[in-house]
């Protein structure tokens, strides 16, 4: 195992040791705090595959992961009331069922990626940053004023969605299913970017021209790749609404495409479990200095601007470093 | 008729405003290659800083010119300390440490300032209606903020076509490191068109916070208008920032007016309302989305 590998081993480990520690020692909430941890990093881990390999930096992923959400809650919330959600142009029946949820969920947020991809990527660089935020910000409107499903306040849904076997209220279960997820959404990360189109992604986002005249077209690969990672982003978000019972535009907004990208960054950008140090170390700082202050957020901000200022590789660029010294 | 006038005069208003936001960005974008995302906390910082001056001295004209140079010192102190360590970096980087800076200043409003929403009261000299010919009665406040749009746009013209300044900052942008050698300092240039451009956004926050309210994080929904401006006008461009910031200033006020009635002729009010407001708020994205399918560059972009 080469040294990247076991550094992405242990981070992993790491976030599963808490989770079990918590529940031997009795202690559910912070269960449920991994839990949290592993779906942000499952989003920093979809968003990662566009910013960190793909090179496109999208300020705008808070959409799929408000989609996914808004998917489910509203699946959700029709199985509650034993309505369709639609009979038009055919009945499609609410689902209380995370295996059916997913899926459509993933579906839907891919179908958004395509049209917003295929529009923002005729932009690159500072164009592309602007209008994947703008993007974003046309879907949180439309949350806001659509009120069959909440608009402002959002749509709660009482039980959470049901997984063949497992007992989802279980704090312990429900991190279970969310960290194999996370899991298998790095091992598919892992996959692609070994693969060939992984490759021809990754020439395309350090030589564009090179790319091209070998015959390769960007564009597609680029739209490939920004529709994938959405579509993991959108899992998360579904994950998200089910841990919350929740959705709200808050979801939605450019503050949470903000935090998506800082837990890719604060961990490592283009690092396999970059994503899971990032949310980890995020969701920590959140419980300490949310202690210490109210206004951690401050706080958080400043260190965040030391990060990029003076460590640019993140956590797991110093922690490299530091072992490559040894 | 007159509903119609009304709200060209509403999105010209509106318009105006997203100007004073778009030129600054656009001006840094072009001069510096810099992504500021922090734009928008010295609009909030603007709007503090002439409520709280107006509101202990009872003078908005102290308040406006409170508003300008607080947001021009924080510029230049942010400039100094961090923004200047980033124009060599990549865009996420800057798109990073901006987000990190909104953080800390907005919960450093939040800190000083409360929660609660400040409000400005409108000098009595400016407050009140005028009738326009054809019987409208219009805010005057709102036409003087048109008024000062237009003063912007044009002393923003003369100041880079006609002054010395205005001929190193087009210099700067064309190529910096031979400015550099012609002996301008270019460190100090950067941080005076940094300054001015938050002069502008501080200006636009006081303004802005006159006719709505004063509170923490209203200035980040602005700078996402303001980066749908720039990217419909043309990235660095400050003509077409002003066309494009009309632009969507109009389209926004009429859609959000028009489109209900309009879907009610077809379908019952209700839902016609519904859809009328969602479609309204989405009017603006709509028109940045035809813009990028017909020019990605932009209309006054030079090349994407």
């Amino acid at each position: 195992m080469g040294r990247d590998a076991a550094l992405n081993t242990a981070v992993f480990a790491a976030l599963v040791a808490v989770a079990f520690g918590a529940h031997v020692y009795g202690a559910p909430y912070v269960v449920t705090l991994a839990t949290k941890a592993a779906i942000l990093a499952l989003a920093g881990v979809g968003l990662n595959l566009a910013l960190g390999y793909g090179g496109m930096v999208s300020f705008g992923h808070a959409v799929f992961f408000g989609i996914g959400g808004y998917v489910t809650g509203i699946f959700a919330s029709h199985a509650a009331a034993g309505t369709p959600v639609t009979t038009f142009p055919f009945t499609i029946a609410g689902s209380a069922e995370m295996l059916g949820i997913w899926p459509m969920a993933m579906v839907v947020t891919a179908l958004a990626a395509v049209v917003i991809g295929a529009l923002s990527l005729r932009t690159t660089g500072v164009y592309f940053i602007m209008v994947t935020l703008a993007f974003a910000q046309m879907v949180y409107y439309f949350a806001i004023s659509w009120r069959a499903y909440g608009g402002e306040d959002g749509l709660s849904f009482y039980v959470r969605n049901s997984f063949p076997g497992l007992n989802t209220f279980a704090p312990l279960q429900f991190f279970a299913i969310s960290a194999v997820l996370l899991a298998m959404a790095m091992a598919f990360s892992a996959l692609v970017t070994r693969s060939r189109f992984g490759l021809a992604l990754q020439a395309a986002r350090a030589n564009r021209q090179r790319v091209m005249a070998s015959g390769i077209r960007p564009f597609a690969l680029q739209l490939t790749a920004f529709v994938l990672s959405a579509a993991i982003v959108g899992l998360a978000g579904a994950l998200y609404a089910d841990l919350n019972r929740f959705v709200s535009p808050a979801m939605l907004s450019w503050h949470m495409s903000g935090e998506i990208m800082v837990f890719v960054i604060l961990g490592g950008v283009g690092r396999l479990a970059g994503p899971v140090a990032g949310a980890g170390v995020f969701i920590l700082l959140e419980q300490l200095l949310g202690g210490v202050s109210e206004y951690w957020q401050a706080l958080l901000g400043l260190l965040l601007l030391a990060i990029v200022l003076y460590a640019p590789g993140g956590i797991l660029g110093l922690l490299a470093r530091g072992m490559r010294r040894v | 008729m007159m509903l119609l006038s009304e709200q060209v005069l509403n999105g010209l208003q509106y318009g105006m405003t997203l100007f004073l936001m778009a030129a600054g960005l656009t001006l840094v974008f072009g001069v510096m290659g810099l992504i500021n995302l922090a734009h928008g906390s010295l609009y909030m910082l603007g709007a503090f800083a002439c409520a709280w001056v107006a509101g202990a001295t009872g003078s908005f004209a102290l308040g406006l010119i409170a508003s300008l140079s607080a947001a021009a010192a924080a510029g230049a102190l942010v400039e100094v300390v961090v923004i200047r360590r980033l124009y060599a970096r990549d865009h996420l980087e800057q798109v990073l440490a901006t987000f990190a800076l909104i953080l800390v200043f907005s919960e450093g409003a939040r800190w000083v300032f409360g929660s609660f929403p400040l409000y400005l009261t409108l000098p009595s000299a400016l407050s009140g209606a005028v009738m326009l010919p054809g019987g409208l009665q219009y805010p005057l406040f709102r036409l003087a903020i048109i008024g000062v749009g237009v003063a912007v746009a044009v002393g923003l013209w003369l100041l880079i076509s006609r002054t010395r300044l205005g001929i190193r900052i087009r210099a700067g942008e064309a190529d910096r490191e031979m400015v550099a050698a012609l002996g301008v300092d270019i460190a100090r240039l950067y941080t005076a068109v940094f300054a001015l451009g938050a002069a502008l956004a501080g200006l636009a926050g006081a303004l802005v916070g006159t006719i709505q309210s004063v509170q923490v994080g209203m200035g980040e929904p602005v700078l996402i208008l303001a980066f749908v401006v720039i990217v419909i006008g043309g990235i660095g461009s400050i003509k077409g920032a002003f066309v494009a910031a009309l632009l969507v200033g109009l389209t926004d006020a009429l859609g959000k007016a028009l489109l209900p009635s309009l879907f009610a002729r077809v379908m019952e009010v209700s839902a016609a309302n519904g859809i009328g407001t969602a479609l309204g708020s989405m009017l603006i994205y709509i028109l940045m989305a035809g813009v990028l399918i017909w020019r990605p560059q932009g209309l006054y972009g030079a090349r994407a």
